[in-house]
């Protein structure tokens, strides 16, 4: 009964606050926020001066041969599939010889083939990567032939 | 059905027009950079006005009646978060609601189910719903998240940890028409796309639902699997130079964009597709990422027994109380012989 009459006095009580709804900064406030987030690419790329990006070197030794697996613009979009069917095929059927549709013939390897052509991987493969964020752990089995034994295990 | 049908061809429209446009130079260079350009303007005029004229709208007596009971009397127990008197309880309140969509976790599904009894009537918590919402919206950010490394240069560490949770399953599947293993498949895109196919599903196969479901409901949800669709295939049969694209994007980010000359078409359309999406945002229903902060009843302390909340634009209404209307008229009422409360 007495926490009724408490209520009762309480509502009418002159010490009651008065609240006006003054909600509109708080919108105002997540909208800065959300543009913001939206724009993040462009403000990163002006903080950070992405610096332009660095063609891919062709070894030498790859120069020199003058022709890939497959054609080039086959190779920059589809080398990965490539290694993976060469895998699948090594490992799963034993098969070591893949003849490509234009006849040449090469070993199905990635350490004996692929970076005994394009024998500078840091320049060519980890670079082309880089850029678009791509971690490949191929070589946490796989050896470059190009490095020794040493670097290889690291 | 038929709303379905008319969305599924204005969808299939917008696939075919990057498909053809691709073969042209002038288009490429609308459909990569202008039509881009073009929808993001779109999207952040249309979101901060609609925004905005939302902000303008009336605010709504506070609602305490939501799910939980409210602060009283001290030995009656409060929900606190549910119907929250701080502003504290509010913020969780909303958070829970942002992050975990908690009043769709209690949503319900009235059912009439033939008992002993006879028909009785149930309720059912509706959770494949929550389900399939959570794994919509979480699996979206992941998938928008992943592609910030083509709008980074460097990408930052905290973008790749996402690609490499994402990319930890290893699917391999070879067959003389298509294989997948490298690159390897990322979850989110999959189960976005699995999510997505639900939520149309039950628009379509589930009466209630679909006699509720509009043109609206239909063409964002078959949007967002085209572009999915577009993604996956993108990703792991149909392969382009992603180093010429991830120029484009830079290109666009730094506001100075190079047209690729070697991408396959299915990059056009998954532009062109993603670029009505971003367009069409702020005039869809899609604008909900806005507006459930701007919820009533989840935005809005319940303290109305606390605080008395004066209506901001209410009229300053002259009043003329008994008080004031007695000094006004005492004498005339002495002399006419009626009563006066002061004499
Ligand atoms: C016989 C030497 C040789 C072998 C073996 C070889 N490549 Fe190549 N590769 C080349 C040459 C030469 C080019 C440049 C082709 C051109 O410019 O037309 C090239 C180009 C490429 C490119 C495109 C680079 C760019 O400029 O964008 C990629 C990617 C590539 N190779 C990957 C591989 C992979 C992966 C393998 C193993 C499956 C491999 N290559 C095996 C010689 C070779
Ligand atoms: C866990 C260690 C391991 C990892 C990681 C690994 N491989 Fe292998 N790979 C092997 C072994 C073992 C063989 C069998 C070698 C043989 O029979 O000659 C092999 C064979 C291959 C072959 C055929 C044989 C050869 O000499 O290359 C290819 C191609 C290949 N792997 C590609 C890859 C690619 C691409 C990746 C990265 C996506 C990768 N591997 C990651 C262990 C590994
Ligand atoms: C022209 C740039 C370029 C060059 C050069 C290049 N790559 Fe790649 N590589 C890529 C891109 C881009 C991807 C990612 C493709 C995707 O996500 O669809 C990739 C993906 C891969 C993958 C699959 C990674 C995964 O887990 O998804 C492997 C393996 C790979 N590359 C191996 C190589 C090797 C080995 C070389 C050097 C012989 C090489 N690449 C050179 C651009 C390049």
């Amino acid at each position: 009964m007495n926490d009724k009459a408490e209520l009762s006095n309480a509502s009418a009580s002159a010490s009651m606050k008065l609240i006006p709804s003054g909600d509109k900064k708080w919108i105002i406030l997540g909208l800065i926020i959300f543009v913001g987030l939206f724009t993040f690419p462009i403000w990163y790329n002006m903080l950070k001066c992405s610096a332009p990006i660095q063609p891919v070197v062709l070894s030498a030794k790859a120069k020199a041969a003058g022709y890939c697996v497959l054609p080039k613009s086959e190779m920059v979009s589809a080398h990965m599939q490539i290694l993976d069917e060469w895998r699948d095929i090594v490992v799963r059927e034993g098969e070591r010889t893949y003849t490509s549709p234009s006849g040449k013939i090469f070993t199905m390897s990635l350490s004996n083939t692929c970076l005994d052509c394009h024998n500078n991987q840091a320049e060519f493969c980890d670079r082309c990567h880089q850029y678009a964020s791509v971690k490949t752990y191929c070589m946490d089995c796989h050896v470059n032939p190009s490095k020794s034994l040493k670097e290889n295990m690291q | 059905m038929k709303n379905f049908l008319i969305s599924l061809v204005a969808i299939a429209a917008l696939w075919l027009i990057p498909y053809f446009a691709a073969n042209v130079a002038v288009l490429k260079l609308l459909i990569a950079v202008i039509i881009p350009y073009a929808a993001v303007v779109i999207f952040l005029v249309g979101f901060i006005y609609k925004v905005i004229d939302w902000s303008k709208s009336a605010v709504p007596f506070r609602i305490p009646t939501t799910a939980g009971q409210q602060k009283s009397l001290p030995w009656i127990k409060a929900n606190n978060i549910d119907n929250p008197f701080t502003k504290m309880g509010v913020i969780i309140r909303m958070l829970l609601e942002v992050l975990a969509f908690r009043s769709l976790f209690r949503n319900t599904t009235m059912s009439v189910s033939e008992t002993e009894h006879g028909k009785r009537l149930a309720y059912k918590t509706e959770i494949f719903l929550w389900i399939g919402a959570m794994a919509f919206h979480y699996c979206f950010l992941v998938v928008v998240l992943r592609h910030l490394r083509f709008f980074l240069d460097p990408v930052p560490a905290c973008v790749q940890l996402v690609e490499f949770f994402d990319g930890l399953m290893r699917v391999e599947f070879f067959s003389s028409v298509f294989s997948i293993g490298l690159p390897g498949i990322m979850m989110s895109g999959l189960i976005l796309l699995a999510a997505a196919i639900f939520l149309l599903g039950r628009r379509l196969f589930n009466a209630k639902v679909k006699y509720i479901s509009l043109m609206a409901d239909y063409f964002p949800l078959q949007l967002i699997i085209a572009i999915a669709i577009s993604g996956i295939f993108m990703r792991h049969f149909f392969k382009v130079d992603l180093t010429a694209v991830k120029q484009l994007s830079m290109g666009l980010a730094t506001f100075s964009p190079v047209i690729p000359t070697n991408v396959g078409s299915i990059f056009y359309i998954h532009i062109f597709l993603v670029s009505m999406l971003v367009m069409y945002i702020p005039f869809s229903k899609l604008m909900h990422m806005a507006g459930v902060f701007l919820s009533p009843t989840r935005n809005l302390t319940a303290d109305t027994r606390m605080n008395r909340h004066i209506n901001p634009w209410n009229h300053d209404v002259k009043t003329h109380n008994y008080d004031e209307y007695e000094d006004e008229f005492r004498e005339v009422m002495k002399n006419a012989g009626l009563r006066v409360e002061k004499e």
